[in-house]
């Protein structure tokens, strides 16, 4: 098989990231993500223009939203004749879009797409009850009078306690951040070293914003500039003052070691990111920051094995390096998403155990440690925020400007998600 | 933006009675551009102050392509009309003078003129550069013609304006999109004012071909400080004129950016124009348009402080935004090459202000960092004659804009009444006078600072 052109990445646009119920808490996912298009619209002249697909989702959605990225397209200045669709796979929404986006490029079926993903914690969707949801549907569904009227005499006061989408896995009942704890025990992730990564991250990001990294990366919105969890000040020995706030089930408390601020914060945000064949570019006199080289999604089972939840990409990376003739280190850079600053260490722990390599991943050998310098270069979601779809379609085109910048060379990207998911992804510039 | 209460009183029908009874100032409602107007909305009268006039030609040439019915006679009847009817315009030759006498036929031309000009009329008056006037007497005549022009701008009525051309030698068919702007309503706040054609040598360009209603068709034009105010207008009304629009402003502005570049179906480029290689970033992103051809520096910010109560760092980043960051880009585009950079035949057009003219209470930086524009200006024209490229100044007077909004109602009252169209001018009157600097066929307009100000009493 001839091997198909790459997919270049041309450009991005998000918004800052908003900490939960804090600038954005009256915008909607809908507001969000078109925000985020206009920008991307400005920057790039596509005033009117025909897009060949825009793939976008959220992880919290409104039932109304169905169709949250066409009404998005819709109420930007994209061209109204530009097909969307939603796709949803937890945290790794942005990343997977992006990959949808660029197989099409590759195949030829599509010149130019825009992915991306948005998310708001503070404009959640709220349900009614079950309870209630039965007795409405069943007085809907009656066809006399009588028939409503008894199916709504089914109605009690504890039915109007409504549900509210909680950050839990639904079949362990445990917060992601419990499932994590238990991660961060199993491989004995110590708190000064999450610390650390967390303060590394939010120096790195702080950096990045004085040297105008993000100038052409991203538009304000509702008064924000830049991502307000954003701490430039931040170190390891006031992190090292929080109090943990997960802990592992049946665990030993005073040995818990997760707190606020070395995990995510609930974020609000869209990021989107402008993909297109290298002659779409070209037309234009636009640059070509980087390619998307390869992609490979895995899950772990979490509810009946005994994986962590969010351990998947460190299954999904050997096997896409594997198929690329590639080593853990022939990377320049290094994007793994800081769900929480234990994630990020237990994944490169495991990478780095034999005992794992060998009886999970099935390897001779282990596949080593990577240069820490290389890591997150310009901070990711610790300092940055997360809002969940929307961080794959921050890490792309920031991977790919990086290593633009950079004059060239590859990138690695790795997004664990909810359900034991993972998406990892190879850039090259 | 300020809402003009006092105009809608005086143009009321109770209002005018009133104001006509107690000789309260009227408020003239100006006539603006807009695509397929015609040049002018009636006959011109055309006037010549010597035999040896050597504009009336192309006046004629240009007036004839437009449709204009003209006539020479300001005191004989016009069409079906009497000999009081009214005209659009009135233009003068007064080229070709010899001594102050020669002055008194242009008083015969126009005395009867000033009453049939009608509302938003043109007078127009081309004469001789003073400058290129060896023997007193001629030089004399040659500059009492601003004289006449700034009084009789301060007596026209209506919306009137009278502006004053002078054109170099052998410059004389270099002047069609001057005689089109001032004719027009594009030039609707500009009163009172002089412009030089053809002053600085070296000059390249034409004219011919020019589509007006669409004069920089194809033009890639980087406008500065575009996320609001003027700056947007000015994208807005290049768009308009037919170029591709690249509007820069601060990162912090980037949502406003965005909706000026959408909305004229441009590009945004956030940047900070004071950064080091921001002259750089502007041409990197043209480079996708293959190049700019027009420079719009309306970036300018005010950190307004008496003097006495300056501090350097207020100071200093007026002067960094309004004057140095110019240099610093202009200096970039001079270097750069004709095919991907700043192409040949290029326009830069910066904006300077009435306070770096007159100056300004409270505004020494801003006042300072204007007139400095004002010398940038001059010193670069020569510079980039070589390039067939030319630079001008606009020097907005008071504009409604949201920074006027802001000021005391007693200030605000005496920025709009105190000028000679007794009112304050728009965003728009600003950026027409822009785009015609920055038309191809304004090649031999290079090194002028034109002030838009409605002939405002301040530092005239």
């Amino acid at each position: 098989m001839a091997s198909p052109r790459r997919a270049a990445v041309v450009g991005a646009n998000r918004i800052p990231f908003a900490r939960s119920n804090g600038a954005y808490a009256r915008a909607s996912n809908q507001d969000m993500l078109t925000a985020a298009l206009d920008g991307l619209v400005a920057r790039f002249g596509l005033t009117e223009e025909r897009m060949g697909e825009v793939v976008a989702g959220a992880v919290l959605k409104h039932s109304r939203d169905f169709n949250l990225t066409r009404e998005a397209v819709l109420g930007s200045r994209l061209s109204a004749a530009t097909p969307t669709y939603d796709v949803q796979q937890a945290c790794g929404t942005g990343l997977e879009a992006a990959i949808l986006i660029a197989n099409k490029i590759a195949l030829g079926q599509l010149e130019v797409g825009i992915a991306g993903g948005v998310d708001t914690t503070s404009d959640a969707p709220i349900a009614v009850n079950d309870d209630l949801r039965e007795v409405l549907l069943e007085a809907n569904r009656a066809k006399s009078t009588a028939g409503i009227v008894k199916a709504l005499a089914g109605l009690r006061p504890g039915q109007l306690v409504p549900e509210i989408p909680a950050n839990r896995e639904p079949r362990t009942g445990m917060a992601m951040g419990e499932h994590a704890a238990i991660t961060a025990a199993h491989w004995g992730i110590e708190r000064t070293a999450q610390d650390e990564l967390t303060a590394r991250s939010h120096q790195n990001l702080a950096k990045a914003y004085d040297a105008g990294f993000f100038d052409d990366l991203m538009t304000p919105f509702l008064g924000l500039t830049k991502d307000n969890n954003l701490r430039a000040d931040s170190t390891a020995e006031k992190l090292g003052k929080l109090k943990p706030v997960f802990f592992p089930a049946g665990g030993d408390k005073t040995e818990a070691t997760m707190t606020a601020g070395n995990s995510t914060p609930l974020t609000d945000g869209a990021a989107t990111v402008l993909l297109a064949s290298d002659e779409w570019a070209a037309e234009r006199g636009l640059p070509v920051l980087a390619h998307i080289v390869d992609a490979e999604t895995a899950a772990v089972d979490y509810v009946h094995g005994d994986e962590g939840l969010l351990m998947a990409p460190a299954y999904a990376v050997p096997r896409m390096l594997e198929r690329n003739g590639l080593t853990l280190q022939d990377f320049d850079f290094y994007e793994i998403h800081e769900a929480f600053a234990s994630t990020v260490l237990a994944t490169l722990a495991a990478w780095e155990s034999p005992q794992f390599c060998k009886e999970r991943l099935g390897l001779d050998a282990p596949l080593g440690s990577i240069d820490r310098e290389k890591l997150n270069v310009h901070g990711s979601s610790l300092a940055a925020g997360h809002p969940f779809a929307a961080t794959g379609a921050r890490i792309v085109p920031t991977l790919a400007k990086i290593l633009h910048e950079n004059g060239g060379g590859r990138g690695l990207i790795s997004i664990c998600a909810a359900g034991g998911q993972g998406v990892v992804a190879i850039l090259e510039a | 933006m300020s809402h003009d209460w006092y105009s809608d009183f005086v143009n009321s029908g109770f209002g005018r009675a009133v104001a006509g009874n107690v000789g309260l100032p009227p408020v003239p409602k100006l006539r603006r551009w807009e695509p397929g107007q015609p040049l002018l909305s009636g006959a011109a009268l055309l006037g010549t102050a010597t035999a040896d006039g050597r504009v009336a030609k192309i006046v004629r040439a240009v007036l004839a392509d437009a449709g204009v019915e003209v006539h020479e006679d300001p005191a004989a009847p016009i069409g079906g009309g009497s000999s009081s009817s009214k005209v659009a315009a009135a233009i003068v030759d007064a080229t070709g003078l010899s001594s102050p006498r020669d002055l008194a036929a242009i008083q015969q031309f126009l005395t009867p003129v000033m009453r049939r000009v009608g509302p938003s009329g043109r007078i127009l008056v081309i004469g001789d550069v003073p400058a290129q006037a060896e023997r007193p007497a001629v030089r004399a005549a040659r500059r009492s013609l601003e004289g006449l022009v700034r009084s009789a701008a301060k007596e026209a009525r209506y919306g009137a304006t009278v502006n004053l051309v002078h054109v170099a030698d052998g410059a004389e068919n270099d002047i069609e999109s001057t005689l089109r702007f001032f004719l027009s309503s594009r030039s609707a706040f500009v009163d009172g004012q002089r412009l030089d054609v053809g002053t600085v040598p070296g000059y390249a360009g034409s004219s011919a071909g020019t589509d007006w209603d669409h004069p920089i068709t194809g033009k890639v034009a980087v406008v500065t400080g575009a996320a609001r105010g003027i700056g947007r207008t000015v994208a807005q009304t290049l768009a308009r004129d037919g170029a591709t629009v690249v509007a820069v402003d601060i990162p912090a502005a980037g949502d406003a950016l965005a909706h000026t570049a959408n909305d004229v179906g441009g590009t945004a480029l956030q940047l900070d124009i004071t950064g080091a290689g921001a002259g750089e970033a502007i041409l990197e992103h043209c480079r996708r348009h293959g190049g700019v051809d027009i420079v719009v520096h309306n970036a300018g910010i005010t950190r307004d402080k008496l003097l006495a109560n300056q501090d350097t760092d207020r100071w200093n980043s007026v002067i960094d935004v309004n004057l140095n960051a110019q240099l610093a880009i202009n200096d970039v585009l001079l270097a750069s090459g004709d095919d991907d950079g700043f192409h040949r035949g290029g326009r830069i057009v910066t904006v300077s202000s009435m306070a770096g003219i007159a100056g300004n209470r409270g505004q020494t930086s801003y006042g300072a960092s204007k007139a400095g524009v004002i010398g940038l200006v001059e010193a670069t024209a020569p510079l980039l004659a070589d390039k067939d490229a030319t630079i001008n100044a606009v020097a907005p007077g008071f504009i409604e804009t949201a920074m006027t909004a802001a000021m005391p109602v007693g200030t605000r009252e005496a920025g709009r009444r105190l000028s000679s169209l007794t009112q304050g001018g728009l965003p728009v009157d600003v950026a027409e006078t822009i785009a015609w600097f920055a038309q191809g066929a304004s090649y031999a307009i290079n090194g002028q600072v034109l002030r838009v100000d409605g002939q405002n009493y301040l530092g005239a």
